[in-house]
């Protein structure tokens, strides 16, 4: 679900190892190098030994000094810290903010309590997915939204085109675009013990997809108790002259082991979560049913209609859509994108979209598309790898168990 | 991360061969020829030993698997002949010498992480029968090797 793609970015650091790439990839280097943005930790991730890369027009952590499977791996045993500034902050406010935001995206946000958020999807007229985002109600006038790095530009043109035709016809909306802020995304079991000390407010009354405006650590912050790990967690939109403070206070908390985290480990999490990267499992002609995200398209929404592409997804929400995501374990080497996925008869069913090996399961994982019916856990299949079929089967997602803080 | 630099400080003293001390400091031993897909090869007789170094493993990181070709199957100098595969990325491996494949490094299937542990012994790939002797001179040597290394990170 967060923005650019990491498969293209380690493609590209490795890429330069070969010989027959290097003039084309350091000529790309060249030029895009001096215009890469900065957030304002990257004196901080250098200082901690960040290995930076250009991801999404910004220079970001790949990884620190940690390997990236101990780094994933103390995720899920201890926390991590991750800069995720690089993603785009948005409020829209006005009486008119809720309205206009059901006719962008799937999601029942005149349902969602106030200080309550979801997951949704932005939609097109044909349906497919232009991003997707966590949108937070945080009063009837204010919605709170994070969308993706590399889908910025558009989905801020998208917002605003459509939010100039809604104005022209009365409706009061209007946006603010935190660039004042920085977010951070503090994950994992020791995540909100840590969290904890930096604040007087009562963390264990704030649950998954719960918002709150707060002080921590002396400033105040947005925060939301969400992630992109499957971890318990938080993403934290603190004033940016404040957030090296707060990384450094955090870290210190945890006395050590809440570690500052790279874009590597963050895609290995993403990935065992069974959760969507932009970009790669989901795109313009991807719908949010094929998607596997039918449970965040509200209730009178599917009733309703009434957002971009409505038509195209209530018609596959009542025939069921022609293809579908699942997840894959398979021998050999990891799947990665564009792998092709065959039946055990050698015909082609669909294609992988993010794979990897997981360092939390120590064996292969991968999610993509195939055509319904074939689609059932336990299918075997043949994934194509360098030209080679490998044993595969499709099994259901997340590869790691979530555990997000829910009400008992 | 910490036991690789110890190995390769450890190793680096014993050899007496330059550790590069920018960023991430790589190991290049002085014997081997290397080539600028960054490959390593060990010469005996007529038979050839190689692998990929440490500066490449250090840019890999964590090595997951290593696809190895059939033996009896022949290589050309600078065509990939297989691929290691890390948590991050997938990178060909180039063969540096031609020749035909004897032996493969069959441990690597169980424990492909001997690339990153040990890039020039125990994750050797493979061994090969050499076509063309010659063909060794157009490598580059470590002092060669270690400047390449140094002007490439220098570029990123």
């Amino acid at each position: 679900m967060r923005g650019g793609s990491l498969w293209q970015l380690g493609q590209s650091i490795t890429r330069r190892l070969a010989q027959s790439d290097k003039k084309a990839v350091s000529r790309r280097y060249f030029a895009s190098d001096a215009d890469l943005k900065k957030t304002a930790l990257y004196d901080f991730h250098v200082a901690h030994g960040g290995k930076m890369v250009p991801f999404a027009g910004w220079s970001m952590p790949i990884q620190y000094k940690d390997s990236i499977i101990d780094s994933t791996v103390n995720c899920r045993v201890n926390g991590s810290l991750f800069d995720v500034a690089h993603m785009c902050g948005l409020s829209l406010k006005g009486k008119d903010c809720v309205p206009f935001l059901e006719t962008l995206v799937v999601a029942d946000v005149a349902g969602l309590a106030p200080g309550t958020g979801s997951l949704t999807v932005f939609t097109n007229e044909k349906g497919g997915a232009i991003d997707d985002s966590v949108i937070t109600k945080v009063t009837d006038e204010h919605i709170y939204l994070v969308v993706n790095a590399g889908c910025r530009d558009k989905d801020l043109a998208h917002i605003e085109e459509h939010m100039k035709a809604f104005k022209s016809k009365g409706g009061d909306v209007s946006w603010h675009i935190h660039d004042e802020r920085s977010l951070l995304a503090l994950q994992g079991p020791l995540a909100a013990p840590v969290l904890q000390h930096l604040t007087k407010e009562d963390l264990s009354k704030l649950y998954f997809g719960q918002f709150q405006i707060l002080d921590i650590n002396g400033s105040t912050c947005f925060l939301t108790r969400t992630g992109y790990t499957g971890e318990d967690g938080f993403e934290i939109s603190v004033p940016s002259e404040n957030a090296v403070d707060l990384a450094k206070a955090i870290l210190e908390k945890s006395e050590g082991k809440v570690r500052l985290t790279g874009l590597g480990a963050r895609d290995s999490l993403r990935l065992e979560a069974g959760l969507c990267l932009y970009g790669n499992d989901m795109e313009q002609h991807i719908s949010p049913v094929e998607a596997g995200l039918t449970w965040a398209i509200g209730k009178r929404r599917r009733a309703e209609g009434g957002f971009l592409g409505a038509d195209v997804i209530l018609k596959q929400l009542q025939d069921g859509p022609t293809i579908r995501r699942v997840g894959f374990f398979s021998s050999g080497p990891p799947a990665r994108s564009h792998s092709e996925v065959h039946d055990e008869s050698g015909n082609k069913i669909g294609e992988i979209t993010s794979g990897g090996f997981s360092p939390n399961l120590k064996k292969n994982i991968a999610m993509g598309y195939v055509k319904s019916g074939q689609h059932k856990t336990g299918t075997k299949v043949k994934i194509l790898v360098r030209g080679k079929p490998y044993e595969g089967n499709i099994t259901k997602m997340p590869f790691v168990a979530t555990k997000y803080y829910k009400p008992s | 991360m910490a036991a690789r630099l110890l190995w390769a400080s450890r190793v680096a003293s014993h050899l007496r061969i330059s550790v590069s001390q920018r960023g991430f400091s790589s190991v290049v031993l002085k014997d081997l020829k290397y080539a600028d897909s960054h490959e390593w090869v060990k010469i005996e007789g007529n038979k050839a030993i190689f692998g990929i170094t440490d500066h490449a493993q250090d840019h890999l990181g964590d090595v997951v698997y290593v696809e190895l070709p059939d033996v009896g199957r022949s290589v050309s100098q600078g065509e990939s002949f297989g691929a290691v595969e890390s948590v991050k990325a997938t990178s060909d491996i180039n063969s540096p010498v031609s020749g035909t494949v004897v032996e493969v490094n069959e441990e690597l299937t169980e424990s492909p992480g001997l690339v990153n542990s040990s890039p020039y012994e125990e994750g050797w790939i493979i061994k090969v029968e050499l076509s063309d002797a010659g063909e060794a001179q157009k490598l580059m040597d470590s002092e060669k090797y270690s400047k390449f290394c140094e002007e490439e990170d220098a570029k990123h």
